[in-house]
């Protein structure tokens, strides 16, 4: 089975590379891009039946830092 | 006085803490990030700057797990001194030892210079060789020093004085100038800036010694 994370800074944390996106699509004539975030998506591979619970604290442990970082998880 | 210096793949700051640490008069053994026990009576924990494992994921984070950090937050948790410089400071974050958090720096660049570095208290082992208000000049190399806390977490740095040094003219986009931060009992100390690069008139100044010197004097006492 397979699980997807997402991560993403936290709202109210401010994001330079989403910033510094931002302005790059501004430059392109892209208007109207009033923000831009960037996060990271990390795939696993999971042996069948591990729960989502278990993703959740692989999250907890190390794949999101949740004093700046929030984590969404998709199973299957 | 007993000092390690934890080596991780990717740490390049590990021999010149050594030196710094041998300098004020500690004997310096170099642990290896696989070890999972530190090695007997250490006084002191150095973990020094670099790019363990490669900042892969979050700078800091996959050491923070590795099996010796476990033993650095047991050290911690009975009381024994840390310091966390650069990525040191990012692995110390990351295991929660210390608060906060290090994020890119504001203006995206590599920043790798001397900068003035205000000492905003002399009440600790660490920073008991200088004066409250004093301005040092020490190099940072960084990407990642841009300290983030909320102001909840930094109105309690303040109260409790344990914000131990910050930036002259901040580079890098850290919250209140914050360069290096204490723990409750001001025994464990994260810093962005490099003391150990400044320990040898040939490193283009000495700022730094103070810091080993008085770490020396404060362990002996103790």
């Amino acid at each position: 089975m397979k699980a997807r994370v997402h991560v993403m800074l936290k709202n109210g944390v401010l994001d330079p590379q989403g910033e510094a996106v931002r302005h790059a699509l501004g430059s392109l004539g892209f208007d109207g891009v009033q923000g831009v975030r960037q996060g990271k998506v990390i795939e696993l591979d999971l042996a069948e039946g591990t729960t989502e619970a278990t993703v959740r604290d692989m999250c907890e442990k190390l794949l999101a830092n949740t004093v700046i970082e929030s984590y969404s998880i998709e199973l299957g | 006085m007993k000092a390690a210096v934890i080596v991780f793949p990717g740490s390049n700051c590990d021999r010149d803490l050594a030196v710094a640490f041998e300098r004020a008069g500690m004997d310096v053994t170099m642990v290896w990030h696989k070890d999972t026990a530190l090695p007997e009576g250490m006084d002191i924990i150095g973990i020094p700057g670099g790019f363990s494992f490669g900042d892969y994921l979050r700078c800091g984070a996959i050491a923070a797990n590795s099996p010796i950090c476990r033993s650095v937050v047991g050290h911690a948790e009975r009381g024994g001194y840390v310091l966390g410089i650069c990525n040191g400071f990012q692995v110390l974050t990351e295991t929660g030892l210390l608060p906060g958090a290090l994020m890119r720096n504001a203006n995206l660049k590599f920043i790798c210079k001397s900068v003035g570095l205000k000492v905003e208290t002399s009440d600790s082992a660490f920073t008991a060789g200088y004066n409250a208000g004093q301005v040092l000049s020490i190099p940072v190399a960084h990407h990642d020093g841009n300290y983030n806390a909320d102001a909840e977490l930094v109105a309690r740095l303040t109260g409790e004085d344990r914000i131990a040094f910050t930036y002259m003219d901040n580079p890098n986009g850290s919250v209140a100038d914050i360069a290096g931060v204490l723990s409750e009992n001001r025994r464990v100390l994260g810093m962005m800036p490099h003391p150990e690069r400044a320990v040898d008139e040939r490193h283009g100044g000495t700022d730094g010694s103070a810091m080993f010197r008085a770490l020396m004097d404060q362990l002996a006492t103790a």
